[in-house]
């Protein structure tokens, strides 16, 4: 794909260090980047049960390869998808708010992607263009595998350019590429509560969002400013959506929130193993939390990316040796590589 | 003799649903929905596609007085959704409105509860024709609209204007997050109003 992910390559893309852990997911970027090769090869992140393997798709992107005869369009049986579909309807409708759904087992572990991927299944057709990124990047081994799971099951083309893509399933960024009115991002979310850690019993939480009652947020936040003299949330920043739910942007990093505000395209929130299902309709207020004295910043990065050189994007530290080599390098690899492009 | 449902099953319900969740996502936009059905009269095409598209047995479906006098409707929705037929519209997931001139009152479908909003009814209408705003110029038709989804401001015009409308909207709306999700539909076409939606007088 490009001479990054072509050298021999560092094992994790690191993404920002006060993202590691926490949120029950074993690190943020799972596994290693695949290098090209991979493409062709088992996805290592499934099991490959029989029925999967069908013909490996030849040309990523070709979308051609017929479905496995013994699945479903897209892997999901219709009443599933009805469920699923109902669900979603009922997200869009109440923005922000939690709808719980009989999650599926999907042929990949919990943490993975399967509320992403279970959503994705729902609404994707024959005509849809699939763009799988996983911390931004289009090539680690989670977004190949989801990218092939549907290029196999559905035969829907699949693609790495953000403008040429209809639905576009994320773990944890949101492009840089400004989205448009066709298009569709699905977010993997791990915990979609967002006051989960404040309060463990989803009867008391379900209250508290009936009732709006979000006070214990904000002195969450103001106790990381007592703490640490400014709000110390990096990622799954809470933001309060139309003016009414509070709502765990899943955990992209804070950088990425003020796009979830006033985006021309639908955003739809899945949860596998917490079995919920959320939205954020298009034009849609999305406000970070925040307080007068201390309002919200996101990130910012003093060095240029190592690869294309621009400023002011989100940075993954890439360790490149065991002597404390590294190198700063944009998340999202399509609009990196597009950046070189332009300046051959 | 019942009639047939989707020719495709699988693509004509994902067809069907992709057209009714564009069109609650971005209220006031009219979207074009595959409505490939011949239902039993006064069955519309277009109720016929949602119904099948999204009830099956977990969803009870409550019909207004004109679909559930033909039991042909009955018999085609039973066959080919399987989904039960309740006569209380407060317990139905899904409402079929076939004259919106006698839709009950919006508050006498479910609402939903404060903890689990979700659980209220979707109702869904046949109109004779929607238009967005600059289509159809009929008096007291028209419906300004903002609210998510919606750039600004939007408008639509619906003829016939259902019973209590545009007043039952506004009350449906002020109760969010409680309250009905509307679903408007015309030969080849169907427009969403969520309870999220403010109609503007």
């Amino acid at each position: 794909m490009s001479d990054t992910h072509d050298s021999p390559s560092p094992l994790c893309g690191g993404g920002y260090p006060a993202q590691q852990g926490e949120r029950g997911e074993p690190g943020l970027r799972i596994g290693r980047r695949a290098a090209d090769g991979d493409e062709l090869r088992p996805a290592p992140s499934l099991p490959s049960p029989d029925p999967l393997r069908g013909p490996p798709s030849p040309v990523e992107g070709g979308g051609k390869s017929s479905a496995p005869a013994t699945y479903n369009f897209a892997y999901l049986d219709e009443g599933t998808k009805r469920m699923i579909r109902r669900a979603l309807l009922k997200a869009v409708a109440v923005p922000g708010y939690q709808v719980p759904f009989a999650s599926r087992e999907m042929p990949m572990p919990y943490g993975w992607g399967t509320g992403g991927v279970q959503v994705t299944a729902a609404i994707l057709g024959r005509s849809d263009v699939l763009k799988v990124i996983d911390q931004g990047a289009d090539d680690t081994t989670n977004a190949v595998s989801i990218r092939r799971f549907f290029a196999r099951t559905a035969g829907v083309a699949t693609t790495t350019r953000t403008a040429e893509a209809t639905v576009i399933q994320t773990r944890h960024r949101i492009p840089e590429a400004p989205l448009t009115e066709g298009q569709t991002l699905v977010y993997q979310v791990p915990i979609p509560e967002p006051l989960r850690f404040l309060e463990p019993r989803e009867t008391e939480t379900r209250q508290m969002h009936a009732l709006a009652e979000y006070g214990l947020m904000h002195v969450k936040l103001y106790e990381d400013i007592s703490r640490h003299g400014h709000i110390a949330t990096t990622y799954a920043y809470p933001v309060e959506v139309a003016g009414r739910y509070v709502m765990d942007p899943s955990p992209t990093p804070k950088f990425d929130n003020p796009k979830m505000d006033d985006c021309p395209a639908l955003q739809l929130f899945g949860a596998g193993r917490e079995r919920r299902i959320y939205a954020v309709p298009p034009y849609t207020t999305v406000r970070s939390l925040d307080f007068e004295d201390h309002p919200f910043r996101v990130q910012t990065f003093s060095e240029p990316c190592a690869l294309c050189g621009a400023k002011g994007h989100y940075l993954d530290e890439v360790v490149t040796d065991d002597a404390g080599g590294r190198m700063f390098v944009c998340s999202d690899t399509d609009a990196c590589e597009t950046r070189r492009e332009d300046a051959r | 003799m019942l009639r047939p449902g989707f020719a495709d099953p699988v693509h004509d319900a994902q067809g069907v649903f992709r057209a009714v969740l564009d069109a609650l996502a971005r209220p006031g936009t009219i979207q074009p929905i595959p409505a490939r059905l011949d239902p039993p009269a006064p069955l519309t095409p277009e109720l016929a596609a949602i119904a099948l598209a999204l009830t099956d047995r977990d969803t009870p479906v409550w019909l207004d007085p004109v679909l559930a006098d033909a039991p042909d409707v009955a018999a085609y929705l039973r066959f080919h959704t399987g989904a039960p037929l309740t006569g209380d519209p407060a317990h139905a997931a899904f409402a079929l409105v076939r004259e919106p001139a006698h839709c009950p009152p919006l508050a006498a479908f479910g609402q939903g509860t404060p903890a689990y909003p979700d659980t209220s009814t979707t109702v869904i209408l046949a109109l004779d024709r929607i238009e967005d705003g600059d289509g159809l110029r009929l008096a007291g038709s028209h419906l300004r609209l903002a609210g998510p989804g919606i750039r600004g401001t939007a408008s639509i015009a619906l003829a016939p204007m259902p019973a209590g409308w545009p007043e039952a909207l506004r009350q449906n709306h002020a109760a969010f997050p409680l309250g009905i999700d509307a679903l408007l539909t015309a030969p080849g076409r169907v427009a969403g109003l969520p309870r999220s939606t403010l109609v503007e007088p």
